[in-house]
């Protein structure tokens, strides 16, 4: 696994850092304090976690006089998507299935 | 980042499975087998034979491009975002079978992945988890 894959793992390894991550992506842009108010953690936590999001470049941070604005930058995620890693996790479950119907099929 | 939407790759996926390559045969090509494990389909062990899988996500279109009883068949998959080639290899052992699956492709240009991605993000990251569970 090089060495992409490993920062976007340990980014979002933190399941309160994947939620606030998933709802930016899920909801657009949104202020500290609106993503604070479903977090589940204190405001400055939620601070931190966005600063490990914004270095590993899931987030991007934008100023609006005293309030900073927040949005998922989904290309993070990226290498991810591609269709090798798709594929891989579908063909794994179609064996499964594959050696199900096996042990049912009549000889 | 265009001028690399040509690169080939290939995945293989590969299994002991304790049952004889005629067993695991029938699974791959009898198309209400087929549709017990894999998708609904149209295919027809016949060379050149053109036919899809069905789900509930969408389809695949696919011909069939080489078969060869109870050792090799291989087709064609095409979908809206990858277009590539799925070939099953059978090789007897002492126990059963080795079923390889390899699929070499090509990957068209990444941002089409991210229009309409947004529904899928909450179902990606659940299988993220999933993923990160097994890395432990």
């Amino acid at each position: 696994m090089h060495d992409g894959h490993d920062l976007i793992f340990k980014t979002l390894a933190d399941p309160t850092r994947r939620a606030i991550f998933e709802r930016l992506c899920r909801d657009g842009e949104r202020t500290v304090r609106a993503i604070t108010v479903n977090a589940g953690v204190s405001q400055p936590a939620v601070s931190k976690h966005l600063a490990v999001l914004k270095q590993a470049g899931f987030v991007l941070d934008r100023q609006d006089g005293r309030q900073t604005h927040y949005s998922a930058r989904r290309d993070a995620l990226a290498p991810l998507i591609d269709w090798t890693s798709r594929m891989t996790g579908f063909w794994e479950t179609k064996f499964d299935d594959l050696e199900d119907l096996l042990k049912r099929m009549d000889q | 980042m265009t001028g690399t939407s040509t690169e080939t790759r290939s995945i293989v996926v590969e299994r002991e499975i304790g049952h004889p390559p005629e067993r695991i045969w029938r699974a791959l090509t009898v198309p209400h087998f087929i549709e017990e494990w894999l998708m609904k389909t149209s295919f027809a062990p016949v060379l050149g034979h053109r036919f899809d899988f069905r789900a509930d996500w969408g389809a695949v279109d696919c011909e069939v491009l080489a078969i060869e009883p109870n050792r090799t068949l291989s087709y064609t998959w095409g979908d809206h975002d990858l277009k590539s080639v799925v070939t099953w290899t059978l090789t007897p052992t002492d126990t059963g079978t080795r079923l390889r699956m390899e699929q070499t492709g090509f990957q068209p240009d990444q941002p089409r992945y991210y229009h309409g991605a947004r529904a899928g993000w909450p179902r990606f990251l659940a299988a993220l988890e999933q993923l990160l569970a097994r890395m432990d």
